[in-house]
């Protein structure tokens, strides 16, 4: 059991199984198919990223650098949230990037979605947690891997 | 007192607690928490006030987008300089469809296409030749000048403008750009900064040619992600001047850097207006390095995945411009295909084939000869999305091949250099 200390940009107390992506998350890539096809699961849809391609995502606890790609990445996470088909949590271990930001705060106050959010939780919780994991987050950012 | 750590001017506390209703007052609330992610201190004025939207599409899924769309006009709130959105994503007139592929756009996709079109134009949409990525360009005319803050997205048109133009705008989401043309104020942090548009990676050009723009952009944003690179080597082969040429390869360039990776900002040695003002004064002193070569290069290239169901078909349909077209660009595909299809003794197109450009851009183009002689060769001009095209599961069954990288990311589109696009729509080897 390890246990990693990051900054709260969404709080929440949750514990789920993580969905790790080792690569920058293209979340346009990853959500877009599942969301087209009105699914209420979603299954990553990013070819370009075997780690999270075909994994189910939603209601899991999805850890990641940050997010890349296409500047409807924050629209796309509202939408998964609006649908209630997001991960519980998005744990980044950089700072938080512009678009991953933009969605989270867009779930908060136009869709109060309880979507969970830490980042800064460092290099070494991208090292120490893996896909299938059970991880758990504390309202203070405190997230514990195992 | 505040419950937020910005510091704020009594007029946006006032709007933050509802003096211009509770729409403005979510809307503010978004930006300024958004701005606080990033430990901005204060807002700053929109200075390039006509914005530029990333989501032009009415996909009915994106219910979230159409009700707060639809609680700013019963708000009576609009974007007071206006604003430019990416293309359309159909266009049936020169981009067909079979039956089945329209039943599945009209009526699943883009059902709510009419709807969000009506609303786009009651928030501030320019006119009905506003739907491009490349509003930039002068024939457009949304073209920002140096130094000016900008509340945009669309990620090709934000690095575009950073650093082919040299304003300021961090890589919004969209809504986060409608919000801050509204408001007309965004949050002062990263590339808005000049703090944030120092350099912390060294790319060195060491190719034995000029190296293909949707390569190295792809290349260069898959290894610095986010970060900001200062680019050598590059003036060698597209000039130290911003003419047609060098901005046509700097607009692909850019796009692959910013959907390959998360680049909102490159400065290109002797080139880029903020290289040529401050040269390697722009670099961090712990800036990484990252060598670009033949070897590099072919070894991205073979990373892409061929998402082809058969992976050694034919193409069916081919792609060109994403991002649109310039102008000088159809004018170049135009005359290399003549020439390519004379050269393989044909005179139409061995495959279907679609260019891509702005309306105003292709308005330009079809006053010219050379549009005449590009649709006599059978292949056709659009101003359509050809990304959201290919959202349409249906066309995951056609073989479609693209010389852009962003649409290779985000599609099952096969990427081949410029070369060998010319090769397959001309028929080059073919009976």
């Amino acid at each position: 059991m390890r246990e990693f200390k990051g900054r709260v940009i969404a709080a929440g107390s949750v514990s789920g199984e993580a969905v790790v992506s080792r690569s920058g998350l293209n979340t346009l890539a990853t959500f877009q198919k599942s969301v087209m096809d009105g699914k209420k699961t979603v299954l990553g849809g990013d070819q370009n990223n075997p780690d999270v391609y075909k994994k189910e995502i939603t209601g899991k606890i999805l850890c990641l650098p940050q997010t890349i790609g296409s500047t409807t990445g924050g629209l796309v996470i509202q939408t998964v949230c609006a649908m209630r088909i997001n991960p519980v949590a998005f744990l980044f271990s950089k700072h938080i990037d512009s678009l991953a930001a933009s969605g989270i705060v867009l779930a908060r106050v136009w869709e109060n979605s309880g979507v969970v959010c830490v980042d800064c939780l460092g290099d070494d919780f991208l090292d120490a947690v893996k896909t299938g994991d059970t991880v758990s987050v504390k309202e203070d950012g405190t997230v514990v891997v195992g | 007192m505040s419950e937020y750590k910005m510091e704020l001017t009594a007029e946006q506390l006032a709007v933050l607690g509802g003096s211009e209703g509770e729409t403005m007052a979510k809307i503010l609330r978004t930006v300024v928490e958004f701005g606080e992610i990033f430990g901005a201190k204060r807002l700053v004025p929109v200075t390039h006030r006509e914005g530029h939207l990333v989501t032009s599409f009415g996909i009915g899924l994106l219910e979230p987008l159409f009700r707060t769309m639809d609680e700013l006009i019963d708000a009576g709130l609009t974007a007071p300089g206006g604003f430019t959105v990416d293309p359309r994503p159909l266009d049936y007139a020169n981009v067909p469809c079979n039956p089945a592929e329209k039943l599945i756009f009209n009526k699943i996709m883009y059902s709510q296409q009419e709807r969000y079109e009506k609303q786009l134009r009651a928030v501030g949409l320019v006119n009905a030749n506003g739907f491009t990525c490349t509003s930039y360009l002068p024939e457009v005319g949304n073209t920002p000048k140096k130094g000016d803050v900008l509340s945009w997205a669309e990620s090709s048109a934000v690095v575009f403008a950073n650093s082919v133009l040299g304003a300021r705008c961090n890589r919004n989401s969209g809504m986060l750009d409608l919000f801050g043309s509204i408001v007309g104020y965004v949050p002062e942090f990263g590339l808005v900064t000049d703090e944030g548009r120092r350099a912390s990676w060294k790319v060195y050009v060491k190719t034995t040619k000029k190296p293909e723009a949707q390569l190295l952009g792809s290349a260069i944003g898959m290894k610095v992600v986010e970060d900001v690179p200062y680019v050598y080597g590059l003036t060698e082969y597209i000039g130290s001047e911003l003419d047609d040429d060098a901005v046509a390869y700097l607009k692909n360039f850019g796009a692959a850097t910013a959907s390959n990776g998360a680049v909102g900002l490159y400065h290109i040695d002797g080139l880029t207006p903020e290289a040529k003002e401050l040269g390697e004064a722009l670099i961090s002193p712990d800036a990484n390095t990252y060598v670009i070569d033949d070897a590099e290069l072919e070894r991205v290239r073979e990373s892409y995945p061929v998402m082809w169901k058969k992976k050694d078909a034919k193409a069916q349909l081919c792609f060109i411009g994403c991002p649109h077209l310039t102008f000088s660009e159809l004018c170049g595909w135009a005359e290399n295909l003549s020439d390519a299809l004379a050269k393989n003794g044909r005179t139409r197109v061995a495959v279907r084939t679609v260019f891509t450009a702005s309306p105003d851009v292709a308005a330009r183009f079809r006053a010219t000869p050379l549009y005449r002689k590009l649709i006599a060769s059978g292949a056709t001009l659009s101003s359509i999305c050809p990304l959201m095209y290919t959202n349409n599961p249906l066309t995951h069954m056609k073989n479609i091949a693209t010389n852009s990288n962003k649409l290779r990311t985000y599609s099952l589109a096969r990427y081949y250099t410029d070369a060998e696009m010319l090769d397959i729509i001309s028929g080059k080897g073919a009976a």
